[in-house]
């Protein structure tokens, strides 16, 4: 019940600020903000019970919900958590809020089809991370394609357009490939969509490595892994602010969450196996897509290409295969989705002001806007993994699960600590410090408290996480515990 | 004539009152003036209303069970009633739809409404033809009418240049139909679908009576892809869907679908099943050609009606896939849940296809086509309703949840993979990836771009009414596809 709350009511508050958004000229857009705001707190409020009644000693699905949705394909609408999903949903419904208050004042066009899009969008994205059935997993998995391409193609920047049906045609083809591998399984399984029937579903060598590819490309794609990252720095740069944060945040999320929800315990055998493709494709993304994110001149471009190699940490502690591991990317997904969309705040809250995104024309922000410098501080230290901040945590874990299966592995994956700490800093560095650029720079307005709230809230989460992580690992265990046992007994 | 012979003559009841009340309607729009054709309008919709009823009634009367009347010529099946009840909505709005264009232009006479209602007469005997005969009336009296409508706005040399293309190739293709029915006449000695069957059965089994048969199949399917509208018999579709006016191109591109299908379902479902290996590995080079031909040409039409006469071909060729996946190995089991799908997929396409040309027709104004790409550039600012329906239907013909398109390509699919065509199943994704392109397009033409103009649109209430009901409908099998997959199976499920 408590699921479905938090999947209905972003939508139904979306479609409420359609309606009371179409008078453009009148009070529509100042009614569509309140609006918006009141759905998206009432969403984050629904999902809090979520987190204190979780029971953490259980590795199965709570708060579970299951009646018969489309009787001839024998396909349910069954929602439920285990401690690998549910931080997900809480951690989307937060965003949400900041999120429309990111766009409050910036977004004066078509203001109730702006926060009516990205509403419907968080509740179809609650549905991805709680949905226990393929089909339902899937409908909302694209579902979310539709509003995240009006919104980068409406409210995007200059080459909205192309990045707009870039991001599109990726995703879908990959999704589109996904369903013909679901498909099968609803075959293999004796017509099954349940995912959790899925599991326990034996399956030989061969027809496991074909699956393997079907999947892979769906999820590899939104993760976004080495080579076919490509649409995000695109899609990123085009996108409004807010679009670039549920992007980076939460939409990253889907692929690796499809990872642990699909591949690794639908799969096994063949993840196993083709373990050696996925760490070797997750190595370049963090060092390769490291080097290039150094020689970056957009920031949004620059936070871009450091949200594929931190993702590269995520898919290399899934396929290693040990508790720290998974433990340590599922961390760092939580991480990355404070500190990436803080980061992309902080651009918005500089492109509000002088709109541009160029690294070269800013230098010397600290002289007029200290407050924001010092947020920026925390969350370029955090992207960079400074030990105290989130994102130490997660790659601290995953490094040293890589350093239990092979010593050079975490080597390698270890640079990125030289190489995150390089590309931030530096990006930090030449925009914030040194003398006064221009004039605009000059002029520039410091903090209003509406952004100074959103920046203090992400702060918080992010400081509390690099001190206090229990309170999110905890969750986990039972459940990235149960994943292993599974995982390490084969099924043909 | 005594009651025991009307009661059994009682499954055709629908075409009874058609028939009857298209004459009626003829001689009324006699005595209507121009200004007051409405009431011609008024009296199509009540007289498809109690055809509907009729339907109904039969359905009721019968329990959906298989009744053959007419001495073996005419058979009233769930897979009919439900194909007919469908075409009764289809043409309802047709004629909802085309009022107001069809008025501003001068061109709403009783022609068009008579020709309209004797063309669903022939889909009707189309769809509950039992033998070849009552088939080839059915489709003639269809075609014929449908050759007029096209050539309704005379004096456009587009018109009249796609009727004549139209007329042609639709001569030529009934010529092959023709000729094949003659060769499979030959071999089995009867007309009667279900005897065809039992004979075909039998002389499948000996080589070469089934080269013969076989000979005979090919016209058979290549006159059913020209009535369908797959490669490499697709060249008229971009032709007339251009040249018509749009709401005859809403009609040929609706309801006649349908029945090619019954046509195409009676023929070879139920006519040549013990073929099935033979026609399947035919369709599938036709689906798999439509697919790819249909998705890619349409990528670079810039005109509307032209790109969804490429998008029709490619669904078209979707579809044979679901009808392709009946028979695996000579064993059957998979058929019921192939051949639904295939009329799910149908029945969503047409609901689609109507709701497009609605669109388009919707933005058509006096001395104002609506009808190439440009033309909704924009719309979302100038009309965001309109511009969202148009949205729901491009993502529901790409097949993107939460849209009835996405279920029917699911089925689709689903039977396509259980029969073992999973390279098929790749293709037809790829080239569906191929297609979302263009219909992405028209959304970013709608709501990225700039309207070049205020086009005012002063459509009735009824219209808006209705165009809505139709891109809702599609949103709302797009979250509750069961009760309609659900009928579609029985239908199959009793043929």
């Amino acid at each position: 019940m408590l699921l479905s709350l938090a999947i209905w009511i972003p939508i139904l508050a979306g479609l409420a600020v359609f309606a009371v958004g179409r008078n453009e000229g009148g009070a529509g857009p100042a009614a569509a903000r309140w609006v918006a705001l009141v759905g998206a707190v009432l969403g984050f409020l629904v999902t809090i019970p979520l987190y204190t009644g979780f029971d953490v000693q259980d590795p199965g699905f709570q708060f579970a919900i299951r009646t018969i949705w489309i009787e001839r394909f024998n396909i349910h609408y069954h929602l439920g958590v285990d401690g690998i999903s549910v931080l997900f949903v809480l951690l989307n419904s937060f965003i949400t809020i900041l999120v429309v208050l990111a766009g409050w004042s910036v977004i004066d066009s078509r203001v109730g089809q702006y926060y009516g899009a990205f509403l419907v969008m968080s509740g179809l994205l609650n549905g991805v991370f709680s949905a226990l059935d393929a089909v339902l997993f899937y409908v909302f998995f694209e579902g979310t394609l539709i509003p995240m391409f009006i919104i980068i193609g409406v409210w995007g920047g200059p080459n909205r357009v192309y990045a707009a049906v870039k991001f599109f045609l990726y995703t879908l083809l990959g999704s589109l490939l996904m369903l013909v591998a679901m498909l099968y399984l609803y075959n293999k399984s004796g017509g099954s969509f349940s995912i959790l029937d899925w599991h326990k579903l034996p399956l030989a060598l061969g027809a496991q490595i074909a699956l393997f590819f079907g999947f892979l490309f769906a999820f590899a794609v939104k993760v976004p892994m080495w080579p076919v990252h490509t649409w995000l720095p695109d899609a990123h740069t085009e996108a409004p602010t807010g679009g670039s944060v549920v992007l980076a945040a939460i939409l990253l999320k889907l692929g690796a969450y499809g990872f642990v929800r699909f591949t690794l315990p639908i799969l096994p055998d063949a993840s196993k196996d083709l373990a050696w493709l996925m760490i070797a494709l997750s190595l370049v993304a963090i060092a390769y897509i490291g080097l290039v994110t150094l020689v970056q001149t957009d920031m949004k471009r620059l936070i871009a290409y450091s949200s594929v190699s931190h993702m590269g940490f995520v898919t290399l502690g899934f396929f290693i295969f040990n508790g720290y591991g998974v433990e340590g990317g599922l961390v760092q997904m939580i991480s990355h989705g404070f500190v990436s969309a803080a980061l992309f705040l902080c651009v918005g809250v500089l492109y509000d002001r002088m709109h541009t995104r160029m690294i070269g024309d800013y230098g010397g922000v600290v002289n007029t806007m200290p407050k924001f410098a010092a947020f920026t501080m925390l969350f370029a230290m955090a992207n960079s993994g400074l030990p105290a901040t989130s994102g130490f945590v997660g790659e601290f874990l995953v490094i040293m699960g890589a350093m239990k299966v092979n010593f050079w592995l975490a080597f390698v994956a270890a640079t990125t600590l030289v190489l995150g700490a390089a590309y931030t800093l530096w990006m930090y560095k030449r925009v914030i410090f040194g003398a006064v650029a221009n004039k605009e720079v000059g002029s520039l307005k410091d903090l209003n408290s509406r952004e100074f709230a959103v920046l203090a809230a992400l702060a918080a989460a992010v400081l509390f996480m690099g001190v206090y992580p229990l309170p999110f690992t905890e969750v986990m265990h039972a459940s990235v515990d149960g994943l292993l046992k599974h995982v390490a007994s084969p099924k043909h | 004539m005594d009651w025991i012979a009307f009661i059994d003559h009682l499954p055709a009841l629908p075409e009874a009152i058609l028939l009857i009340g298209a004459c009626a309607v003829m001689i009324f729009d006699l005595y209507v003036k121009d200004e007051r054709r409405r009431a011609t309008l008024v009296f199509a919709q009540v007289l498809l209303l109690a055809c509907g009823l009729a339907t109904l009634f039969v359905l009721w009367g019968s329990g959906g069970a298989r009744l053959l009347i007419f001495n073996g010529l005419f058979v009233a099946d769930a897979m009919g009633h439900l194909l007919k009840l469908v075409c009764y909505i289809s043409v309802s709005a047709a004629l909802l739809y085309s009022r107001q264009y069809l008025l501003e232009r001068g061109l709403l006479q009783g022609e068009f409404i008579t020709l309209l209602l004797f063309s669903l007469l022939g889909m009707m005997v189309m769809i509950s033809a039992a033998s070849f005969l009552t088939l080839f009336l059915g489709l003639e009296l269809m075609s014929l009418c449908l050759y007029a409508l096209v050539a309704l706005n005379r004096d456009s040399a587009l018109s009249t240049e796609a009727a004549m293309k139209y007329f042609v190739l639709g001569a030529l293709s009934s010529g092959l139909l023709l000729y094949g029915m003659s060769m499979i006449y030959g071999a089995t000695g009867t007309l009667n679908i279900y005897e065809v069957a039992q004979h075909a059965g039998r002389l499948a089994a000996t080589p070469t009576d089934r080269t013969f048969l076989v000979f005979g199949l090919v016209f058979l399917v290549a006159g059913l892809a020209f009535k369908i509208g797959v490669v490499p018999f697709h060249m008229w579709i971009p032709d007339v869907y251009h040249g018509a006016t749009t709401p005859v191109t809403l009609i040929v591109g609706s309801a006649p679908k349908l029945a090619a299908f019954a046509m195409a379902m009676r023929l070879l479902v139920n006519g040549m099943l013990d073929l099935a290996q033979d026609w399947q590995q035919m369709l599938a080079l036709m689906a798999l050609l439509s697919m790819a031909i249909g998705n890619i040409t349409a990528i670079a039409q810039s005109n509307l009606k032209r790109m969804l006469a490429y998008s029709t071909i490619a669904h078209m060729g979707f579809m044979l896939l679901g009808m392709l996946s009946g028979v695996v190995e000579g064993n059957r089991l998979n058929a019921p849940e192939a051949y639904s799908s295939a009329l799910f997929y149908m029945i969503v396409y047409v609901a689609m296809s109507v709701g497009a040309f609605g669109v388009l027709i919707y933005l058509s104004r006096a001395r104002f086509e609506c009808e190439n790409l440009e033309d909704v550039r924009g719309l979302n600012r100038v009309h965001p309703w309109t511009a969202f329906l148009m949205l729901i239907l491009m993502f529901s013909l790409a097949g993107i949840p939460p849209t009835a398109g996405f279920y029917a390509k699911l089925a689709v699919l689903s039977a396509a993979v259980n029969a073992g065509q999973i390279w098929l199943a790749v293709a037809a994704v790829v080239l569906s990836l191929i297609g979302a392109f263009y219909y992405l397009r028209v959304v970013k033409l709608m709501y990225f771009d700039e309207p070049k103009e205020r086009f005012p649109v002063a459509a009735r209430r009824g219209f808006r009414f209705a165009l809505s009901a139709n891109g809702l409908a599609l949103l709302f099998f797009g979250i509750l596809p069961q009760p309609l997959m659900a009928m579609c199976f029985a239908a199959i499920q009793a043929l």
